[in-house]
Parts: C-alpha cells; structure tokens; sequence
C-alpha cells in the first residue's frame, strides 16, 4: 500500500512538473509581457531595460529552470500587472472562486438527485417529461449563454437579483472573505451558482435516473417488492443506495471541474475570483499567474485523483489484492 | 473607556443629522482595471483618469483640455530655457503633510528614475532648482514650449511621505516585493482612496481638506472593473451601476431606448490609420517578388482612393466615427479644417495601380488588432473586402492586442507589410505626431519613428519638426506644423481613417461632463 501510495505521489510530481513545461512553452506564443507594461510611446531603450530586469532575455531553460525553483518554495513570483506577489494575489481570490464551486456542487447534487430520481420513478409523467428538456437545455446550452440569459432575466427585467460582483462581504480569521453571512452576498451568488452547477445538475440527475432504471430492473429490487416492503423503502432504502456509489464518484471528480472552468462563470457575472484573475492574465500575458494558476488547478486534479484512487481501494477489496501483487 | 465611546457615539449621530441625510454614492464601472496605485508605473488613459482623482499634477486640463493652474499657481519663462513655477500655498496631501517645493524636485527625480513608465514626462537633462518653498525653477538645455503640455499627468507625490514608506522609488515591473505606493495612495486632489483591492474594487471619499472648490456632489464613488460587454451593460441598464465605460456600440440603440439610462457620445483623440512598410527592399508578406510596391506612391494612393470611408462610418462604426484626412484629431490642430480626404474613387486607384505595374493587383498581408480599438477587426474586414474590389488581395491577421503588438513594434522588428494602428498624442500636440509616427527611423541612435512602423520617411518634414520644437511662436509654429503635414498627406505616406467616438453610459440622474481625452473625473460628476 505504501509503495503504492508513494508511486503516485512520484508520478503526481512528474504530471506538475511536465504541466509547468508544457505552460512555459505555450508563453512564448501568448505576446509579449512587456508591451502591455508600457505605453505605445515608450522609448525602445526602457523596454529594453524592462526586458532584461525581468529576465526574458536569458535562454527559456533558464527561465524554466528558475521558476521551477522558485515554484518549489510556493513563490511563484510577481505579477507584472499587479506588482504583487501572486502567492497573495491567488489567496485573496480563492475564497470566492471555492465559495462559488462549493454552492454550485451543492446546487447541483441537492436539485440533480432528486430530479433524476423521480424521472426513473415516473418515466412518463409530464414533469418527468419537463424535466428531461430541461436537462437537454443545461446539457447542451454553453454556460456563457445561459449566464447571460439569466441576468437579462433576473437582474434587468425583473430587477431581483444583481448582475455582478460578489455583493457585501465578510472578513473571516484568517484573511478568508466570506460572502455567505451577508443578504446581498446570498443574492449575488445565485445566479453565478445556478449558471455553474447548471451543467453538473443535469449531468448527475441523467446519470442518477440512467443507474436508477438499471437497479430497479434487479432481482433483489424484485425480492424486495416480493417481501413486502414499502414502495418507498424499496425506491430510497434499496435502489437510490446502490445508484449513488458511481454518482459520488462523478460528483467527487466534477469538483475539480466547477473550479477550473469557474473561469467563464466568473467572467460573465464579474465574480472576483481566480477565474476572472486568470483570464486577465492572459489578456495581459501576465505569465507569473498563468504559470501559478495552471500548476495550482493541475494540483489540484492531481490530489483528486489520488484521493479517488485511494478511496477505491479502501472500497474496494478486489482493488487492494491487485495492488498488493504490484 | 465607555464615557469616551458614549461620546464618540453621540457625536457621530451629531454629524449624521446635521449632513443631509442623501448619501450620494457613486457606482462606476469600467472595461479595464485599475492595478497600481502608483502614479508613475502605468501610462494609461484609465489609469491616469483614475489617480487624477487622488493625485494632481502642477498643471491640470479643464473640461476643454485646456491647460489651467493646478498645484502651480502660475509659471513664466524668464528665458527660453528657464522655467519659474510658482507653487500654490496652504496645500496638503490627504495624509496630512504640507505640499511644497521638495516635493516637487522628489517627484521630478522619481518620476525619472528607472521603473517609471513616465520617464519622458519630464526631460532627463532638466534641473530642478528650489528658489524658496513655493517656487521652483526649471532650466533646461534647449527651448521646449510645450514643458508642461503632459504635466497634468504627472503627479506630484509627497516627499516625507514616500520616504517614510520606503516607496521613494517607482515600483518597477520586476520588483520582487509590493510597494507601499502601489496599493495606497496620498494626493492632494479632490479626493481620497478608502479601500483598494486590485481588479475587484475601489472606494474612493471626497478628500475634505482639498484646496480647491468641489464641483461634485458625491460623498462616496465605488469602482468596478466589469470586463465582460453584456454584463457591464446589464449592470447599468438594472440600476446597479450609474456610469460605465465603454458601451460597445452595438448596445448604444439598447441602453439609449432604456428608459432611465442614456449613453453620452463624442468624439476622441485617437485617431485610427493604416500604414506600409515603406522601408525593405523586399515586403515580408507578399507575392511582389524583388521590390516593395509601398515604395510607390502611386501604389499608396491607389490604396488610400480605394477604401470607402463614409461605408466604414455608417455600417462598421455605426455612425459613431468621424473620418479623418490629417493624422491628428481636429480639437489638437488648428488648421484641420484645410485637410480634405481624396475622394473615394475605386476606377482611379485601379488605374493607379495599372500605372505602377500592377493591372491585375498583388498579394499582401495585414496585420491588425481585434481587442484594442473599437471595432478594430471589423475595420480590418471591411478594408480587405474594399481593396479586393480593386484588384488587391489582402491576407487579414486579425489577432489579439499582446501577440499583434509583439509583431508589429520594434521591440519585434516592426514585422509587418501592412497594419492597421491607433494613436493619440499624449502631449496633445502635433509635434508628437511628427516625430514619433511620421519622423524617419533611419538613425539607429535616435528616438524619432520608433512608433512609424512602416517607416515612412521625409527628411524635410523632419527638419519642420525640429524646428516646431524649439518654435515659441504659436502662429509660426502652427505654419510649420502644417507644412509638416501637408508633405505626409501628399506624398500619401499614411491613409488616416478616422477618429473613434467615446460612449459612457449614464444613469439619467448623472451630470458628467465627458472630456475628449476619455477620461470620467470625479470631480465633475454630480448625482441628483
């Protein structure tokens, strides 16, 4: 268990570092960072000089070798819009982009399971009906879209909920900001959660009802039935239990998703979190964030990964014989 | 303890009833953010419009962009080279420290120093000499008439309080650590900085102490960036923001028809224009093989005849432009007015181009940005398809500002045939224009056309704009500028399209007064 365990930690530490390589080779063809530090009319000399204090003139080994360093004490150096630490920049907008990520899973996996439940249940019911468009809606509608569609609704026409931003915030211990304790935080984060749990509610109601038809056609489903327990035991106690083991695992994997492509989320309702802060970034050829926000969510897919495998094999004790063998 | 709490109590709910009870707070948004606070590490339009609200420089602009006193009172020129500034009294920065003549010479040094995007603001061999603690003299090693033309963004930065932050330099690009200056901010402007976080929000209060008269009436302005169009435009149109910056115009029609909203439009600095390698031998991207056909007037002025510029106007810009014939927007010379765009003439630019060896048109390529102007791409577009008419076939590369720029600028080795630019002179003079677009850049020593991408060149315009420097007599002055320019405009070295217009969109309960430079001062705002 421990080689294993070991193994992955070695192979997670190549899939950073090679995810770091293959970042400092696509900046070279996202532009120059130091056109975007000064005005058209600067003198070539100063660029020169801006050039050189950064050390974009040295080989991009160098450059790669020396910020691999630098990464491996958690400094991923200044951004050259900011003139800040990114370290901090990432800190100070993480709270929102997790607050935001945490609610959207919530959203999705408190509207989805229902939802996919009860369209097993009653297949041919006209809400089950309603509620199989609806998921092709979210299915295939790009989240931008939808985001724009629910503020022209809910912000302009109905004037309910806020167009932007993360509304009145709240400074917790630790520097973490909190919008979950204020009403205009709570109204701020509704529609940028429904927009971004949007998808994974319909992804996990489609998989709950496609697991939920394929348990129900069981014999021990049928054994139940026989025995004489109630509909409702049967549905909740015996056939949603055995469908949610693959529904957490999806869930569980899709977190690591909702962060990362929090991204257009973010941008389309202002959400001042790491999102917008990585877009900005490439906008500007802001490489220093780029490069940290890329090792950071290749980071963080890293552990969920980890964290599932191992998961697996505590679960599951066919797994932990193989891995023994190996 | 609790007495002197009780007391701080009761005066605050003094002060509350005796202001009027109409806090008037407001919500700005704009397109781009505002990063540093320091003065002197970004020149940027919104940057710069921004901390004109905190910080003021010895000049200001009026609503006009004319130039008016600001921390100086007055100046005189005893002698062409010498400047006297005479500094207004009884000024302090919002931190509490007495504006005088040492920080002026502090902010001459720093502003100068390495790490400043401002460095050519003041000129690198001008002395700064302290007469007494309210006068300062420049002297300086040629004439320069127009010293202060950009001194109203060059802001004056407390001494004591720099060097007590450890902020005496400008924060440099690559600085390993924050500088103090970069994330606060003490001017002596109109008003204050009460919180900044970068990219999400800042809170600007009315800077009580504030020498001159308020012609606001806010008691408190919160800034937004909102990059993404639609939801800067929701934004306003649902009341939650009273002012942003810029309405796309394709939503001008929208926001106009809105109800309580309206966009303000006028017209800007910047001019937009197309430009040739006029230099190689040989063009990058092109099927002429063995010579350069921008070398050939005629070839320029096929080019400048075949493109349709109340079309662009009307259904690009959507009526919001104003064609230019003169590389310069009217409101910053004189003589526009004797400028007149050739006629579009499609039959005459293809028998130019018959003339000059090409019946059956060439190859090119162009180069242009799709996110820095407004509909820049699209100008692009229209311009292939109105040159494809003429017999010239255009390979469009249309990309964003950071890899254009990366191509087209010297830092890249102007690597471009044809491209399409905007610029505005940040001296608001012509001699800017003259010398940095259209002066040659045949000397490798010297700063002059290092904005001319094509490289266009006169060596006798060159002189006229040596000349217009050293010149203090306006009306003399302005002839040379226009012999200047007339030269350009006839040897076709440029096609001038137009100048953008600028559209802010306003809650009807907003007076703002919109300067041509594009920049929203809180100053003049008020809010019913």
């Amino acid at each position: 268990m421990l080689a294993f365990i070991l193994r992955r930690l070695l192979q997670s530490a190549l899939v950073l570092l090679s995810v770091a390589l293959i970042a400092f080779a696509m900046f070279r063809f996202v532009g120059d960072p130091v056109n975007q530090l000064v005005s058209l009319d600067t003198p070539a000399d100063q660029v020169r000089q801006i050039r050189q204090s950064l050390g974009l003139d040295d080989p991009v080994l160098v450059q790669f070798g020396r910020y691999v360093m630098n990464a491996l004490r958690f400094d991923f150096g200044i951004s050259y819009q900011f003139r800040q630490p990114v370290t901090a920049l990432l800190a100070e907008r993480a709270p929102a982009t997790l607050e935001l990520a945490l609610v959207s899973a919530l959203f999705s996996l408190v509207v989805g399971i229902p939802m996919g439940v009860y369209t097993a249940l009653r297949r041919d019911g006209v809400l089950a009906r309603l509620f199989q468009a609806v998921s092709l809606v979210g299915v295939s509608l790009p989240t931008f879209l939808i985001g724009i569609l629910l503020i022209y609704l809910f912000a302009v026409q109905l004037g309910w909920l806020p167009s932007f931003g993360r509304g009145e915030t709240v400074k917790l211990a630790g520097g973490w900001t909190t919008g979950l304790l204020t009403v205009s935080g709570l109204k701020a984060l509704i529609l940028p959660a429904v927009t971004l749990g949007l998808f994974q509610m319909t992804l996990i109601m489609r998989l709950v009802r496609a697991e939920m038809l394929e348990v129900l056609r069981t014999d021990y489903i049928r054994f139940a039935r026989a025995r004489g327990l109630t509909t409702r035991a049967v549905h909740f106690g015996h056939a949603l239990k055995n469908t949610l083991v693959p529904v957490i695992t999806i869930a569980g994997l899709q977190l690591g998703s909702i962060i990362a492509f929090a991204i257009i989320t973010e941008t389309v309702f202002q959400w001042p979190g790491m999102g917008v802060l990585f877009l900005k970034a490439v906008q500007n050829v802001d490489i220093p964030i780029m490069a940290a926000y890329l090792v950071m969510i290749s980071g963080l897919f890293v552990i969920i990964n980890l964290a599932v495998d191992l998961l697996y094999a505590a679960v599951d004790p066919r797994l932990r014989v193989t891995l023994k063998g190996a | 303890m609790k007495i002197r709490s009780m007391l701080l109590a009761a005066a605050a709910a003094a002060v509350l009833a005796t202001t009027p009870l109409s806090a008037k707070t407001l919500r700005y948004a704009n397109q781009g953010d505002l990063k540093s606070l320091d003065p002197y590490t970004l020149n940027e339009t919104t940057t710069n419009a921004h901390l004109g609200n905190v910080y003021e420089g010895l000049t200001r602009r009026g609503k006009d962009l004319a130039i008016m006193p600001g921390l100086a009172e007055r100046w005189e020129t005893p002698e062409p080279t010498r400047w006297r500034f005479h500094l207004r009294k009884g000024v302090k920065f919002a931190g509490g420290e007495d504006f005088t003549a040492d920080d002026v010479i502090f902010s001459a040094d720093r502003v100068r120093a390495q790490g400043s995007n401002f460095q050519t603001r003041v000129p690198k061999d001008a002395k700064f000499v302290k007469v007494d603690d309210h006068t300062v003299d420049v002297i300086l090693s040629s004439p320069n008439p127009i010293l202060h033309s950009q001194w109203d963004t060059w802001y004056i930065m407390s001494k004591k309080w720099a060097e007590a932050n450890n902020a005496a330099a400008p924060t440099p690009a690559s600085a390993t650590t924050p500088s103090h200056a970069s994330l606060n901010a003490n001017g002596t402007g109109p008003f204050r900085i009460e919180s900044h976080q970068p990219g999400v929000k800042t809170v600007f209060k009315p800077n009580a102490g504030w020498w001159g008269k308020p012609e606001h009436n806010l008691t408190e302005v919160i800034f937004t960036p909102i990059a993404s169009d639609a939801t800067r435009v929701a934004a306003l149109l649902s009341g939650e923001v009273d002012i942003i910056e810029p309405v796309p115009i394709q939503d001008i029609q929208r926001v106009n028809s809105g109800g309580n909203v309206q966009v303000l439009t006028g017209p800007e600095l910047r001019t937009i224009f197309l430009g040739f390698d006029q230099v190689r031998d040989e063009l990058l991207e092109s099927n002429v093989k063995g010579k350069n056909p921008f070398k050939d007037q005629r070839v320029r002025e096929a080019f400048y005849k075949a493109i349709d510029i109340e079309t662009i106007k009307t259904r690009v810009m959507r009526g919001l432009s104003t064609p230019s014939a003169l590389m310069i927007a009217p409101e910053l010379f004189a003589f526009s007015k004797d400028f007149t765009r050739p006629k579009f003439d499609p039959d005459g630019a293809k028998k130019l181009l018959a003339d000059a060896g090409y019946p059956n048109g060439f190859e090119v390529g162009m180069d242009c940005p799709n996110d820095r102007y407004v509909n820049d791409g699209p100008i692009c577009q229209a311009v292939v398809g109105m040159l494809a008419r003429v017999g010239i076939k255009v390979n469009l590369n249309a990309q964003p500002k950071a890899q254009y720029f990366a191509k087209v600028l010297k830092a890249g080795g102007y690597k471009t045939s044809f491209y399409l630019l905007g610029w505005t002179p940040g001296t608001f003079d012509s001699h800017n224009v003259l010398n940095d677009i259209l002066g040659c850049r045949d000397n490798p020593n010297s700063s002059r056309g290092e904005s001319n991408l094509g490289g266009y060149c006169n060596k006798k315009l060159d002189e006229l704009t040596d000349k217009v420097l050293g010149e203090t007599d306006t009306a003399k002055r302005n002839a040379m500028i226009k012999e200047a320019f007339q030269i350009a405009y006839d040897e076709y070295g440029y096609i001038p399209l137009h100048q953008q217009a600028l559209a802010w969109g306003t809650s009807k309960s907003i007076k703002v007064a919109q300067r041509a430079d594009n920049s929203i001062l809180l100053h003049w705002i008020t809010k019913d």
